[in-house]
């Protein structure tokens, strides 16, 4: 019978030399298998005097351990090496682009009246919207326009037929709001409005969004404040705010909103015609007639209006140089708002 | 209203500078549009005579002149046709300079030899020193005028036009008495009140004037002036001033009619007295009655229109423009002025309606004050014969209904309630007395004031109001900041924002547009679906913009067009919008969704997926759309031959209960190639309301049994919808079928021509218990058994 130690050498030897998982399996067998070469030698120890039988199966478990550990640890080795392989093998280019759609984009419009209307939502404003065809009553008439009032020549009215136009401001909506509702009403109203009036600062359709509130002891004051409030919010920054008084038939007191030039700080430049002001809104009380006819009564309630235009806010907040492009819709210009 | 500072300083003297003016102006609500100076800058002009003319020895067309400036005498080449001798003109001295805005450097007068002859400076044209535009000659300056002086002097030239935008309201700042009024309310300066000696008659003429119309005409005012000589020249300093104020100068009645006008805000008109007969009669038009009106057009005028007639017709459409029978020309002599007060609402709106816009309708449209026609008639006829001679008749008066000025209250209490400021009693009566509020009563509560003549726009408290807080300072009343809300608003779940489904398109990468409402009647007869009657604009900008759309779709192709001409190739657009169309005697709107689809499926990539779309791409997105709600499952497809789809590929959209939702398709080949496109192009087109309903979820509880599975592959004519199998499938496998699709659709060698093999997976479960062998069986045979009756179908193996 050969002798522990150099069968385990040998054993060691074969182990070292494995190249794969399978032969190191078969040196297991061969070696501490049931039928393995260390293993008989453990049922040989029956030949042995009674005396050296302890110490003799005490260094052939010892080499069965040694050949154990070192298979194990030949085994680890071996699983690690192949690991490593396939992971060189399938290492790519990360640096290459992701395999889907490219993202398509709001028109910059849309993205301007949401914001729009997400910063009124927080005042707890709801968004009402309203027909684009128009009778003249809603359009005019409800608002203090009466047929011949000069203020129409200031509209260029689109009609359909006698009667019906196409909205030229998104004012009848407050008026179906006050109609179909009664105080407090909170409302923003978002939507296309028309004139026929096109060069290069009008195109025939473009986008307001006005907003409405009546209720008890609501105030110049309170509009200032508003008004004021968004402005700051919407363009993110303290600007300085005027109201200049103006005139529109179904507010009074009626005034325009000036706002400190977003580009120059009030410097003046080119956006803002070297004044240091930039014409954001109109706004105003809105009318004790309007109200009226409206069935609201102007003794207990009073109310504030103000309308934006959308084009001019979103080329104050990005840039937009031409009032055309909104509506060529060139992919290109787009795209620049995703 | 384009006024002169000058001017306005001779009615108020302020002395405010230009900017700090226009401020003011601009805080008051009197819009400040423009500024702009009234001459070049000047520097040397002075006024000269030219002493002797004598012919360039060289040249035919200069002139030798000899000029007193004052000092030495100059010699000046000079090639104006207008130059003589004894004429006074604005001469540049060498060394002087004339500065043209917007010009970086001034233009200097230097000594020039002028074909071989010297020049001592130069003699001016109007033009030259930035009077008008052009000029044909010497600007001749009247015969008084100092030798000497420095023409900027001279002409006040140191001036500026300010252009105002005047709000409608603000009719009594349409001449510069109202604008002077105002501003003395702003600056407290005291304002010269406009008082003019009443200019006797010298004959006893009179054309005899009457009001049949009371209510239109309050008040009618004329006058005759007999032997006015209208070759006579309007004095430069009222051209002047006409110029500054934006108009030209034709002939001093034309001159003197339209001064009185900038100056008082008063129209006036003149009619040749020779041509009117009997009397003036101011009345409604007779219906049908014609009237050929300056500008030369002829105007057929209704019932409702004010006219002034003389006894044998009409002769001026009141307060808006003269006839051309009656009107003053070069052979006039004798005159008939007009200077009247017309109702607001008699006026307004009937010029336009007329597409007339005159200076005189623009301000009776708006209010004119209806106690200056006296000292307006008296203002313009002084001024006339000073300029034009003649001898004054006596003036006429006609009164009709006239108004009354309104007595307004202003409760305290509503000051603060509406504005959100207090401001006391005497402040406010201090305000409304620099308005010319005349106070008629007082007390703790309340305050009454009296309208003056020149307000039209003031007649309620809201009125008042809005002036005290004008004058009192929009940006002093504070800004308050008390509408938080708390208040939880309704919310609907069964309800889907629009934005969802815009989130889901833009992440399916599409690129939202916004075309117009209103499209070329030419590309909608293109892309006709010929079902819906389209409505016109009555008064379109354009042709190609004159068609309210019936339909998203021709805005998004025409889009495509557009891209695919700046080398998009590839292009996924959609739009939200409302169409519109006739339906009887309804305008219906509908807000709907649309989309296009065109070109690679995915954009252009290494992993080299260079497909084009086709039509289940778009169904993708639509199924997607339709998904949103919750509602899957409840909307059908079906085949449909539907412009400007394609007739094969095309389905129809409806929802379980039969409501069309939309349709999806490819677009019909022919409509692309009219159209010029490269590539298939898919769009759909989905009623919103549709979309946005939405279910709001239940859950159930999971069952603890196994699902059973099986496939079945059959063979069915190839024209068999996969749809109606599915549904048939459906309608067949039992309650507890949990999901049905197909994964296999194939054509080709394996099966006959004409046919089509389709595998389907079924899956069932049961909640509660484990479904039997015996059970699936006895479903499968069932669903055969309708496949083979319905659809002639064969099981494939």
């Amino acid at each position: 019978m050969a002798d522990t130690e150099s069968l385990t050498r040998e054993a060691l030897d074969a182990i070292a030399a494995s190249g794969d998982e399978k032969s190191l399996d078969d040196l297991r067998v061969h070696y501490l298998g049931k039928k393995g070469i260390l293993t008989a030698q453990l049922k040989s120890l029956g030949q042995l005097p009674a005396e050296e039988r302890p110490a003799a199966g005490e260094k052939i478990n010892a080499a069965k351990r040694r050949v154990q550990e070192a298979i194990e640890t030949r085994k680890q080795a071996l699983v690690a090496a192949q690991l490593d392989a396939r992971l060189a093998v399938e290492a790519i280019d990360v640096t290459l682009p992701g395999r889907s759609q490219s993202p398509g984009g709001l028109h910059p419009i849309t993205i301007t009246i949401e914001r729009i209307t997400e910063i009124f939502r927080q005042g707890g404003y709801e968004v009402a919207e309203g027909p684009e065809i128009e009778d003249e009553y809603h359009n005019f008439e409800a608002l203090n326009i009466p047929a011949h009032h000069p203020a129409r020549a200031m509209h260029d009215t689109f009609y359909v037929r006698p009667g019906m136009v196409l909205r030229t401001h998104t004012s009848p909506v407050q008026v179906r709001v006050m109609e179909n509702g009664s105080p407090p009403i909170r409302v923003i109203c978002p939507g296309r409005v028309y004139r026929c009036d096109s060069d290069l600062t009008h195109t025939p359709m473009f986008h307001q969004v006005e907003g409405l509130v009546i209720d008890e002891n609501i105030r110049f004051s309170d509009l200032k404040g508003t008004v004021e409030e968004f402005l700051h919010s919407f363009f993110e920054a303290e600007l300085p705010v005027r109201f200049r008084p103006s005139y529109f038939p179904f507010t009074e007191p009626s005034a325009e909103v000036d706002m400190g030039c977003v580009s120059c700080g009030g410097k003046g430049c080119r956006i803002c015609g070297q004044s240091g002001w930039l014409e954001v809104a109109g706004c105003g009380m809105v009318h004790p007639r309007v109200l009226e006819m409206s069935g609201i009564d102007p003794q207990r309630f009073s109310g504030f209006a103000f309308g934006f235009g959308v084009e001019r806010m979103a080329m104050l907040r990005y840039d937009v140089s031409d009032l055309r492009t909104y509506f060529e819709n060139d992919l290109r210009f787009l795209r620049q708002f995703n | 209203m384009i006024f002169s500072r000058n001017w306005l300083r001779e009615w108020v003297p302020f002395t405010d500078s230009d900017a700090e003016l226009i401020e003011k102006l601009t805080m008051a609500g009197l819009e400040v549009d423009g500024v702009s100076p009234v001459a070049r800058t000047l520097k040397g002009i002075v006024v000269a005579t030219v002493t002797e003319v004598q012919p360039h020895p060289d040249a035919e067309k200069l002139s030798l002149c000899t000029v007193d400036a004052g000092g030495d005498s100059c010699r000046v080449v000079c090639g104006a046709p207008n130059v003589r001798q004894g004429m006074k003109v604005p001469f540049a001295t060498l060394g002087a300079e004339i500065q043209t805005p917007g010009e970086d450097k001034p233009f200097k007068i230097k000594k020039a030899k002028l074909r071989g002859v010297e020049s001592e400076g130069m003699l001016c044209s109007a033009e030259e020193l930035g009077l008008e535009e052009k000029s044909a000659g010497l600007l001749e300056l009247p015969a008084d005028a100092p030798v000497g002086a420095d023409v900027c002097d001279y002409l006040g030239l140191n001036d500026v036009s300010i252009e105002l935008d005047l709000t409608p309201n603000r009719g009594d700042c349409l001449g510069i008495a109202g604008i002077a009024r105002e501003v003395g309310v702003l600056t407290g300066e005291a304002v010269t009140a406009a008082e003019f000696t009443p200019v006797a008659s010298s004959i006893e003429d009179e054309f005899p004037v009457r009001i049949s119309a009371p209510d239109g005409c309050p008040r009618y005012l004329g006058r005759v002036v007999r032997g006015v000589d209208l070759e006579a020249e309007t004095p430069l300093w009222m051209k002047e001033k006409l110029r500054r104020c934006g108009l030209r100068s034709i002939d001093p009645i034309v001159d003197v009619t339209n001064y009185v006008l900038l100056e008082l805000g008063q129209p006036m008109h003149a009619f040749d007295l020779a041509k009117l007969s009997g009397h003036i009669d101011v009345r409604m038009a007779r219906g049908g009655e014609r009237l050929t009106l300056l500008d030369g057009k002829e105007v057929t005028l209704t019932e409702d229109i004010l006219v002034i007639a003389d006894a044998d017709k009409a002769v001026a459409m009141a307060g808006i423009m003269g006839g051309l029978d009656t009107a003053v020309t070069e052979a006039t002599a004798d005159v008939f002025l007009e200077c009247a007060f017309f109702a607001p609402l008699t006026i307004s709106g009937k010029a336009r309606a007329h597409g007339l816009h005159t200076d005189a309708s623009h301000r009776y449209e708006r209010g004119v004050d209806y106690t200056l026609q006296g000292k307006a008639l008296e203002r313009a006829t002084a001024l006339l014969l000073e300029i034009a001679g003649g001898r004054a008749g006596p003036v006429v008066e006609a009164t009709g209904t006239l108004p009354e000025a309104p007595r307004v209250r202003l409760e305290l209490a509503n000051v603060p309630r509406l504005l959100g400021v207090e401001i006391a009693a005497r402040e406010i009566e201090a305000i409304f007395a620099r308005l010319g509020l005349r106070l008629e009563s007082s007390d703790a509560s309340a305050i009454t004031v009296r309208v003056p003549a020149h307000r039209f726009d003031l007649a309620i408290e809201a009125d008042l109001i809005e002036e005290l807080a004008r004058i009192y300072g929009y940006n002093n009343i504070p800004s308050t900041h008390g509408l938080d809300s708390s208040r939880l608003g309704a919310h609907s779940e069964s309800r889907l924002g629009l934005g969802r489904l815009r989130a889901l398109l833009t992440d399916h990468g599409y690129q939202e547009v916004i075309t117009y409402s209103f499209i070329d009647p030419a590309l909608a007869r293109t892309l006709a679906d010929g079902e819906n009657v389209a409505i016109s604009l009555q008064n379109p900008l354009s042709e190609e913009l004159s068609l309210m759309r019936t339909s998203l779709l021709p805005g998004l192709v025409s889009t495509l067009r557009y891209n695919q001409n700046r080398q998009q190739e590839r292009v996924r657009l959609f739009e939200c919008g409302q169409v519109y169309r006739q339906d009887g005697e309804d305008i219906v709107q509908e807000n709907r969704l649309a989309g296009l689809l065109q070109g690679a499926r995915q954009p252009e990539n290494w992993a080299g997926d260079g497909e084009p779309v086709d039509f289940y791409d778009v169904k993708a997105t639509v199924e997607a759309l339709l998904g949103q709600g919750r509602r899957r499952g409840q909307f059908r497809f079906a085949p449909a031959a539907q412009l400007p789809f394609h007739p094969g590929r095309c389905a129809r959209i409806s929802s379980d209960d039969g409501r069309l939702v939309g349709h999806v398709g490819a677009l019909h080949p022919a409509i692309q190639r009219q159209l010029g496109l490269s590539g298939d192009a898919y769009l759909f087109e989905l009623r919103q309301e549709a979309l946005l309903e939405a279910r709001i979820p239940q859950a159930a509880p999971l069952s603890k049994h196994p699902e059973v599975s099986r496939d079945l592959a059959i063979i069915v004519g190839e024209e068999v919808l996969a749809g109606d199998i599915l549904a048939l499938v459906r309608a067949h496998a039992g309650e507890y079928l949990t999901s049905l699709r197909i994964f296999d659709v194939y054509q080709g060698d394996a099966v006959a021509k004409n046919e089509k093999s389709l595998a389907l997976g079924l899956t069932w479960q049961h909640p509660s218990r484990t479904l039997s062998d015996q059970e699936i069986i006895a479903i499968i045979g069932s669903c055969i058994n309708a496949l083979q009756e319905q659809f002639n179908a064969n099981l494939r193996n």
